[in-house]
């Protein structure tokens, strides 16, 4: 094998050797360093977990372990507009499961992916304090209450729209 | 030293504060079963994670089974690892493991020594109510990469390959990866070995208690190449080989095999079977004259001398460099390994010789090693895609291919290698442990460089089994400062030092496994059992002594090699055939100044 070279966007790469250096560059704040760095990025590409791994001191093995060993971290770029659909209890029992099943099949994605345009990304999320809208699902943000799976449809389409003008 | 009493199975026994109740037990003849647990005395490895709980016992007083690998011992302690309860337990884990591993013994290559099929076995493992949908077990792609197969749909998450890959070797290629069904151990992305900083080394083969991780099988290449009417075959030994092999055939660690093995070699059928101790010769010629050249010219006041001059016959060992400290890649020693001097003098002297076409020629090893199957690929190690070395095999496919041709191997005549590329001396045996290759360097180098016959012939100030070690000889009132690591976080305590200016050696001796090659990756498995390591080691020094020639430039072939061929050591010739050079592999995050 050969020598290889990961490029990086400047502004990429010092951020997160002064998120590193923030912390000492100490192999035991990896959790810290990944957090603040998903934080900032929206997510921990490849890239990314190297660049840790070079300034901890930490094989990059080691880091991508923990990466995937935890779900709160996540190598998928986020969509322009995240859409979470809660699976609290509430929401659960009054039909979240079927409301994530109708965005799966309207974006073409399975919960943790985004789609290829990267306009929408889908993630399950464990209540949102809106137990009195049951279900619910949270749109780049804002929140739709008393869902059913026909009306996924229509809100995607508003978001596709809104993002052509 | 403080001392606890304690009973176990309705014995009491006195321990040492701090020992774990498995080693208590062990110390009454109770041999608790174990599988993620892993401890190689005399080599400072350890792996107790504490993990698997099938060494669980009952401990009285407390509520749930203690795993008795990593639950110390406690003034009093009463401890059962025989109760139904705990029975049950074992094989419920037992049971919950086998639900997640495919059933495909019959096929398996670690069939025979795997040591979950041993407990499966034990405790009469005959049906699985476990037995899940197929959503419920894990399933993964198997990896092939020039030495190491890894199926990691056998892997048993013991992590024993992890420890080994970061702790003992510091490589950190390995890293347990995901959770729950999908948990496995792989490299950073699931990419392949290739694109790791794997070196090779095989130490995770070597401690895998399952079919995870094996090495690449080349035993079929052999039997077509030696059944190749076209084919000239050429079989080269390395030293290591030579007093381990007999262990697959009951012999007792230790034996030394050389004249059995050679006619094993013979009656498989290669047309020649020579010696890789004969390169290693070759290759103390060519590195203590780049040693004392270098020696001379830092003694001239040269200030751009390279020192301490790394040895560079590990293929692992310069993985590890060359992915790791690229920037010292100009301190080993460019002379190629033994195996590939044996490849290139095979291919081109030996060749010549016998009036035989390059191509018409397969260069086999036998090695105790999985890096070595890496090395012959090297594409500098070839001439027109035509490889020095075909292919390697270890010392455990050799034993493999003499029992599937029916050869009993403990009844075998001892036999002579063939000549001239078997013949060797007991420098080059050394080779095969930790030490070897400085101590039979400096036997030579002290003769051509005092031009006096050297004292002594048996340096045991080089030889042992810590990890770092190291002596001045004493050359003639030129003080030579020698060190020696193995085991590659050794290594990497010594090169920190260069790095870091603190380092007064002028030459460094590195092996990559622990012990040096007598326990590589391709040896017969140990067990953890230290003792068969030493054994091997006192085996090799005493191959060394039994050899009439003791001194690499005393061997009679390798001085008609070169008043025939190459000329001098270091020559325009050797250079040519015997010297090679090292690339940078590391991964770097650079700046993209384009985005």
């Amino acid at each position: 094998m050969d020598k290889i070279i990961i490029k990086m966007k400047k502004e990429v790469s010092d951020k997160i050797i002064e998120i590193c250096d923030r912390f000492n560059n100490a192999p035991g704040e990896l959790i810290n360093v990944l957090h603040q760095t998903q934080d900032f990025l929206g997510y921990l590409p490849a890239e990314a977990q190297e660049l840790i791994a070079e300034r901890l001191h930490i094989p990059t093995a080691k880091v991508y372990g923990v990466v995937s060993f935890y779900s709160f971290f996540t190598m998928q770029p986020k969509g322009k507009y995240p859409v979470s659909v809660c699976m609290g209890t509430a929401c659960y029992v009054r039909g979240a499961e079927k409301i994530l099943d109708a965005f799966e099949k309207e974006l073409g994605i399975m919960p943790g992916e985004t789609d290829k345009a990267g306009l929408f990304s889908l993630t399950s999320l464990r209540c949102v304090g809106a137990c009195g809208l049951a279900p619910v699902a949270l749109v780049d943000g804002k929140v739709f209450g008393r869902l059913a799976p026909a009306n996924v449809k229509s809100i995607v389409n508003e978001y596709r729209e809104m993002d052509k003008q | 030293m403080d001392t606890i009493k304690l009973t176990i199975d309705n014995r009491e026994v006195e321990v040492p504060k701090g020992t774990t109740i498995l080693n208590a037990a062990k110390q009454l003849g109770i041999s608790i079963p174990t599988l993620c647990h892993f401890e190689f005395k005399g080599m400072d490895v350890h792996n107790k994670p504490g993990g698997c709980r099938i060494c669980v016992v009952e401990v009285a007083g407390r509520r749930n089974l203690a795993p008795a690998c990593v639950t110390e011992c406690m003034p009093d302690m009463v401890v059962r690892t025989n109760s139904m309860r705990v029975i049950n337990a074992r094989r419920t884990v037992l049971e919950l493991m086998l639900s997640d591993h495919p059933n495909d013994c019959l096929q398996c290559s670690k069939s025979g020594k795997c040591e979950l099929q041993a407990l499966a076995i034990r405790f009469g493992i005959r049906s699985n109510p476990f037995v899940g949908p197929d959503h419920a077990q894990s399933s993964y792609q198997i990896e092939v990469s020039p030495s190491i197969i890894r199926d990691m749909n056998k892997c048993v998450m013991c992590r024993r390959c992890e420890m080994m890959c970061n702790e003992m070797q510091t490589v950190g290629a390995l890293s347990a990866i995901e959770r729950g069904f999908p948990a496995v151990v792989s490299t950073a992305f699931n990419q392949h070995l290739d694109h790791s900083p794997c070196t090779f080394c095989g130490q995770c083969v070597a401690v895998c208690p399952v079919g995870a991780l094996t090495e690449v099988d080349n035993t079929a290449k052999v039997i077509r190449a030696i059944v190749d009417p076209s084919k000239k075959t050429v079989v080269q030994v390395a030293p290591a080989v030579r007093v381990a092999l007999g262990e697959e055939f009951g012999m007792k660690p230790g034996s030394i095999v050389t004249g059995k093995l050679t006619a094993a070699l013979k009656a498989l059928g290669f047309d020649y079977v020579f010696d890789t101790d004969w390169s290693a010769d070759l290759t103390i010629m060519e590195e203590g004259t780049e040693l004392l050249g270098r020696l001379k010219r830092f003694l001239g006041g040269d200030k751009d001398v390279k020192l301490p001059i790394l040895t560079s016959c590990c293929p692992a060992w310069v993985n590890f460099f060359e992915h790791q400290f690229p920037e010292l890649k100009e301190l080993p020693s460019t002379a190629k390994s033994p195996q590939q001097m044996f490849g290139a003098m095979a291919k081109s002297y030996f060749a010549e010789k016998i009036n035989c076409k390059r191509e018409d020629m397969v260069c086999i090893s036998v090695m105790p090693c999985l890096a070595k199957k890496y090395e012959c690929g090297r594409d500098e190690f070839k001439v027109n895609g035509n490889p020095d070395v075909d292919f390697s095999i270890t010392t455990r496919e050799l034993a493999a291919l003499i029992k599937q041709a029916n050869i009993d191997f403990t009844k075998l005549p001892e036999e002579e290698f063939d000549s001239p590329l078997g013949e060797s001396t007991g420098a080059a045996v050394i080779f095969g442990t930790t030490g070897g290759v400085i101590e039979a360097a400096v036997r030579t180098a002290y003769e051509v460089y005092t031009g006096k016959q050297c004292p002594k012939i048996d340096f045991e100030e080089l030889r042992g089994l810590e990890g770092i070690r190291s002596a001045t000889i004493d050359f003639d009132g030129l003080p030579i400062n020698i060190g020696i690591a193995h085991g590659l976080k050794n290594a990497r305590k010594l090169l920190e030092d260069i790095k870091a200016g603190k380092c007064n050696f002028h030459a460094i001796e590195i092996m990559a496994c622990p012990g040096g090659c007598i326990d590589g990756g391709g040896q017969p498995l140990h067990h953890g059992n230290g003792d068969i390591i030493k054994a091997r080691w006192e085996a090799i020094y005493q191959a060394d002594k039994e050899m009439p020639i003791r001194k690499s430039h005393e061997n009679p072939s390798i001085q008609t090699l070169y008043k025939e061929y190459l000329g001098e050591p270091c020559g325009h010739k050797s250079h040519e055939l015997l010297h090679t050079h090292y690339f940078d592999r590391q991964t770097t995050v650079e700046v993209d100044l384009n985005k």
